[in-house]
């Protein structure tokens, strides 16, 4: 009983959340929960719960990322993607803000597209990062008279590669919305009065250099990591 | 895509979808508003011809320049509300939900105003025509001309107004009773208690930084009208019930201070009443009838122009709309004053503007 008030409870806040967000937003998200939530009924009556294991996906992450099942797509996608996310945001927050504010004070046109540059480097760091860890990629060939340490290094550089990708992508996701919402602010800011965007301006770097602090780290990660077959 | 709906629930940057366009405009609209500069620069005209060139250097250009020669108060009145309603148009018609529902809900008041104005307008025998130029074009609907037909409220009521958005707020108010003066003032009120605790609600249901500033806002103006009703009733015809009916709830006088307000006798108990109150008590302090002082209608306007500035230092919620309507009405307001005092020659009180940045 306590389990379904609960669960009726849940439906009935989502049901408030689907009146104030956009629809096609609320419909993909249900989708999305229903396609979970059926492969986890599949999972029950098929007596396979045990699949739905967080344990497993920790310990097969290197696997995927090393090539052993020739499988070479794992954190490359994780940091471009995240990278990238809310990079968009940022730019779309920032661009509106500066075409509202230039029909009434035009001259901000051109010096507000610094707020887009800025929400695109951080962008660019994920490109960075996507083109080292390629760099690390190599193959692995599976064979019995392999050395375990060599093993070990491979698989060692698979979770290096998946931290580093982590990481860089979650930095920069937030730091690109917070540079894409300050520079809306600098924009509207500079329409008012002139001398205000060097200033704001300022804020925005010190946002920008968050995404930096995430792009070291992440390198500081990759730096140990080797694969291969040689030691 | 799963951040994407968090984002919109939680963050701000998704406010920018949809109205940062509007916001921008919106704040560049307030960007010109006139300053203090410009303010005396338009007292120290001599003819309504100089103000009208001092107004072209301003964010209004030649809103004038097709007007006959001698100008007049009134044509000048007219044409600052016209460059208002088009501004506001122009945001009206770019907006989606929810922000089509604000705007609407803002021009309810307007419509209110209007529908009273043509009842009376029709009790004392004036024709539709005489009288549709007077109602402001912020609040006008289909079929408003049809308000003439009506005589008592019920008929009003099912004939009109039970099509527009206004129906809702009718109520209890709905009588057989004929409409004369004092019934119609008391619709007028009810209505408007209506619209203002519906208008809270809805702000209150949008949440974030919009509650924060529009119900401050809201509020101030349900105290500012139990305040104004009750001190418009001493010496008529109005019980003290009545009245206490017409006091709108959503303020921070509720309930305490409406109950106060509804014992209250003179305007002495009024002031009592506000000293617990400690913004209130500040407005009904500087008060007072002696020329030199500020009249209370004065600080009350001081006090709203002051709440709608603040609006403006948030970003990204519907408040910034509200409070530019309400700021360049405001503005107008004071060029007309201003207007009238050099028109007819009396400039010892030019100088009671209300300046607003």
């Amino acid at each position: 009983y306590i389990y379904i008030s609960f669960l009726s409870d849940k439906f009935r806040f989502l049901l408030k959340m689907g009146s104030r967000i956009k629809s096609y937003l609320y419909y993909g998200l249900m989708l999305y929960i229903v396609v979970l939530a059926a492969i986890t009924l599949g999972y029950i009556i098929t007596g396979q719960v045990q699949r739905l294991d967080f344990g497993w996906l920790l310990t097969e992450i290197s696997s995927l990322l090393l090539g052993l099942y020739r499988n070479r797509f794992g954190s490359f996608s994780i940091s471009c993607w995240s990278c990238t996310n809310f990079n968009f945001s940022g730019i779309y927050t920032t661009g509106v803000s500066i075409i509202g504010g230039g029909v009434r004070a035009p001259r901000i046109k051109t010096k507000n597209l610094i707020s887009v540059i800025f929400c695109e480097a951080v962008a660019i760091y994920g490109l960075i990062i996507a083109i080292i860890l390629g760099g690390i990629l190599d193959e692995y060939p599976i064979n019995t008279r392999m050395d375990s340490r060599v093993y070990e290094q491979n698989l060692m550089s698979g979770y290096f590669m998946f931290g580093c990708g982590v990481t860089v992508g979650l930095t920069n996701l937030f730091c690109g919305l917070a540079v894409g919402i300050v520079g809306s602010s600098a924009a509207l800011a500079d329409a008012a009065n002139a001398s205000l965007f060097v200033r704001i301006l300022i804020v925005e770097i010190f946002g920008s250099a968050i995404g930096l602090f995430g792009l070291i780290v992440g390198i500081l990660e990759i730096s140990k990591a080797k694969m291969g077959e040689q030691f | 895509y799963i951040f994407l709906f968090f984002q919109e629930k939680m963050l701000d940057s998704a406010f920018n979808i949809d109205f940062g366009y509007l916001e921008g405009i919106c704040r560049g609209f307030k960007n010109g508003i006139l300053k203090q500069t410009d303010y005396l620069n338009l007292v120290q005209c001599e003819t309504l011809d100089d103000l009208k060139l001092h107004l072209q250097s301003t964010d209004y250009g030649n809103f004038l320049a097709n007007e006959a020669s001698p100008l007049q108060v009134s044509v000048i009145d007219d044409k600052l509300r016209e460059k208002l309603v088009a501004e506001f148009q122009h945001v009206r018609n770019h907006a989606v939900e929810p922000l089509t529902l604000f705007l609407d809900y803002i021009t309810y008041g307007y419509m209110i105003d209007n529908i009273v104005l043509l009842i009376t307008g029709a009790l004392h025998q004036r024709p539709i025509s005489e009288l549709m130029p007077k109602c402001h074009p912020l609040g006008t609907f289909e079929q408003i001309e049809a308000i003439n037909v009506a005589s008592t409220s019920v008929e009003l009521y099912n004939a009109v107004l039970v099509d527009t958005p206004l129906a809702e707020f009718f109520g209890e108010c709905i009588s057989e009773q004929d409409l004369d003066e004092l019934n119609i003032e008391i619709i007028r009120n009810t209505l408007y208690k209506a619209y203002l605790e519906s208008f809270y609600n809805y702000c209150q249901s949008l949440g974030g930084a919009t509650a924060d500033v529009m119900c401050e806002i809201l509020a101030f103006e349900a105290d500012r009208r139990a305040f104004i009703i009750t001190l418009n009733s001493f010496g008529t015809e109005l019980s003290k019930e009545d009245r206490s009916k017409l006091y709108p709830t959503c303020g921070k006088l509720y309930p305490d201070g409406l109950a106060a307000l509804a014992r209250a006798d003179d305007p002495e108990n009024v002031k009592q009443v506000a000293e617990f109150y400690a913004e209130y008590r500040a407005l009904f302090e500087g008060a007072g009838n002696n020329p030199g002082d500020k009249t209370l209608e004065d600080k009350f306007f001081e006090h709203e122009v002051k709440l709608n500035v603040n609006a403006f230092l948030q970003q990204f919620h519907y408040g910034v709309f509200y409070a530019y309507l309400k700021l360049k009405e405001q503005e107008c307001r004071n060029i007309v004053w201003i207007s009238e005092c050099i028109a007819q020659k009396h400039r010892a009180k030019i100088d009671n503007y209300i300046p607003i940045l």
